[in-house]
């Protein structure tokens, strides 16, 4: 069973077995799960599965395993991310009645900057509503002189938390079978013997060996690696260079994805993602003239910087799930380079959904909990096809002016026939599906606007397209 | 607007969603409160007072294929509010989805038809 590794057969070893039979393995009153890993997708499942259980009038006992304390400040406490939480994602916890608090969000995002080699252009939010919210993951960057936010993934285990989780800040050091039931060894603690254990440690840990080594083909997805890091700017700086916008760069840069610059409070986050990104591509990035319009002049990267080269998972891992153990967010499957938090969500609860209405066996998880990693991974293929003509665009001077000067011109106008800016925006925020993003660009509109922008801009000697406005002025606009 | 809110601010008296607009958004409050009104010919009748955590809009989305679905009662600020507008689309893909989402939007109907039915006995037989 494999979304990964180049594998996309799924064949007759998944066809539906159809059974109204109940499961062999479900969650009675006075169950024990064990999360391992208190990131998002954790007190997500956590959160959702004591919820649900209590719908349904059954007790079920939760401990969340994880050593970090994501109030405090660092690397240590912090799950290394850009820190932003889709559009889509905070309507739906909208809808699940979780709202994300002003001491939480360090900036609503409302627009973004797209720039490339030649020239940028702002895109605004459909609605003119700020939807996104920029986060800070743990407490907050290395050397921060004073925590005013609070921290996002903090924030969620509280959440699960109240609802009854309970947390033991430990390690675990041992994961092993116990008559048939997963037993948990925390570093320095009892073991314990759960009915259910969720591996929801992420893609940065030594901790997926422990799943590894339950023997049931569980192999960890295929990462790349990243680059982040927080340029200490001030309130002030950040607003007057950056804005509420995010800014999004499309270089020709070899093994350059894309670039974005994330304003949040007192900090800028910088991310490259791409292929093994690495100190010489991070220097190239900096110095990049559309790079240094966005930073106060004479901006000097600091010597001690928080920054880190996390992983990221690119490919779904072989073997989520076996009788009574499930993975679910980066370690499972996962949104391709956007909107993991939102993927963490989406895996999370149908995990929890399915262990507490169908249970939680192998054929429980491969029915209800593989069909949405399944959606993902499918989705996750549409979406390597749109960033490879991304990267063919980039490459092309014409295509990209084309681009940029279609989604100026809609910008300039009235109505809601956005079709570039909607496609930019969905792509570079993640905030709908890959399959949404190239229904869009498949539309006879769409094409047919684009190919005459591409006419237009082919042999044109037009360096920059109309619209085309410093991104310093168009903040001194707003 | 405080840099680190999301949503869309209402000054106190300002109308959200007026009766008989096409419904395509639920709106859920972020801050501050808000009243839903029924207006017939001139006047006005309070039907609740929303708090934060609530929502409202989401009745039009359920309406019959072939009828538009409409706002059915006009929602103002009683003070100044924030609210996060949920797109319809997005809220009924992920509706299809997950099944479980549907749950709170289906507590909150339940809650507002006990509601009402007890406001109604009170009417026609007195408190």
């Amino acid at each position: 069973m494999s979304l990964g590794r180049g594998s996309r057969t799924l064949g007759s070893e998944f066809a539906e077995q159809r059974s109204d039979a109940p499961s062999s393995l479900q969650l009675e009153d006075g169950a024990r799960v064990a999360v391992i890993g208190g990131g998002p997708a954790g007190s997500f499942f956590s959160y959702f599965l004591l919820d649900m259980a209590e719908r349904m009038g059954t007790e079920i006992g939760v401990d969340v395993y994880d050593p970090r304390i994501f109030s405090r400040p660092g690397p240590a406490s912090c799950n290394h991310c850009g820190g932003i939480i889709s559009e889509s994602l905070v309507q739906i916890l909208a809808t699940d009645g979780i709202n994300l608090p002003t001491k939480v969000v360090q900036r609503g995002i409302d627009a973004y900057v797209l720039h490339t080699d030649r020239a940028s252009t702002r895109i605004e939010t459909p609605l003119r509503e700020k939807r996104i919210a920029a986060v800070h993951r743990g407490g907050g960057p290395r050397g921060i002189k004073e925590v005013k936010w609070d921290s996002f993934d903090g924030f969620l285990q509280n959440l699960a938390v109240e609802k009854g989780a309970q947390l033991v800040q430990a390690r675990v050091e041992g994961i092993e079978w116990e008559e048939g039931r997963p037993q948990v060894a925390p570093k320095g603690g009892i073991a314990q013997v759960y009915d259910l254990v969720v591996g929801a440690v992420g893609v940065n840990t030594n901790s997926l060996k422990l799943f590894e080594g339950l023997g049931f083909g569980y192999q960890p997805p295929e990462t790349t690696k990243t680059y982040i890091c927080e340029f200490p700017l001030g309130q002030k700086m950040v607003q007057k260079y950056v804005g509420n916008a995010m800014h999004v760069f499309l270089f020709d840069l070899p093994r350059l994805e894309f670039a974005a610059l994330i304003p949040k409070g007192d900090y800028l986050t910088v991310c490259l993602m791409g292929e093994d990104i690495d100190k010489e591509l991070v220097d190239k990035f900096l110095d990049a003239p559309e790079v240094k319009k966005c930073l106060p002049p004479g901006w000097q990267t600091p010597e001690t910087l928080c920054h880190c080269a996390p992983r990221i998972n690119i490919s779904g891992a072989d073997q989520p799930f076996k009788d009574r153990v499930v993975m679910i967010g980066d370690c499972g499957v996962t949104k391709l380079y956007k909107d993991g938090i939102g993927a963490a969500y989406r895996t999370a609860k149908a995990a929890a959904t399915t262990a507490v209405f169908e249970g939680v066996s192998s054929e429980d998880f491969k029915r209800h909990y593989w069909p949405v990693c399944k959606a993902i991974g499918t989705d996750n293929v549409i979406g390597k096809g749109i960033f490879a003509v991304t990267r063919q665009i980039q490459k092309r001077g014409f295509a990209s002016r084309a681009v940029l000067h279609m989604a100026a011109d809609e910008q300039r106008q009235e109505g809601d026939q956005r079709r570039m800016s909607t496609v930019l925006w969905d792509t570079f925020t993640g905030s709908a599906p890959y399959r949404d993003v190239l229904r869009r660009m498949l539309h006879p509109a769409f094409a047919g606007c684009f190919l005459k922008n591409l006419i237009a801009s082919i042999g044109n000697s037009r360096k920059t397209p109309e619209g085309h406005i410093d991104p310093l002025e168009l903040l001194k606009q707003q | 607007m405080n840099k680190g809110t999301l949503g869309k601010t209402f000054e106190s008296g300002e109308v959200i969603v007026r009766q008989g607009e096409e419904g395509q958004a639920m709106y859920v409050i972020q801050e501050g409160q808000v009243e839903v009104i029924n207006e017939r010919d001139t006047q006005e009748v309070r039907l609740a007072v929303l708090n934060q955590g609530d929502f409202f809009g989401e009745v039009p989305f359920f309406e019959r294929r072939g009828q538009a679905g409409t706002v059915r009662a006009t929602v103002r600020a009683l003070e100044p509010v924030r609210v996060l507008t949920v797109d319809k689309k997005t809220l009924l893909r992920r509706l299809h989805e997950d099944a479980s989402l549907s749950y709170r939007i289906l507590q909150t109907m339940a809650r507002r038809i006990q509601e009402m039915e007890a406001e109604v006995t009170r009417l026609i037989v007195g408190d």
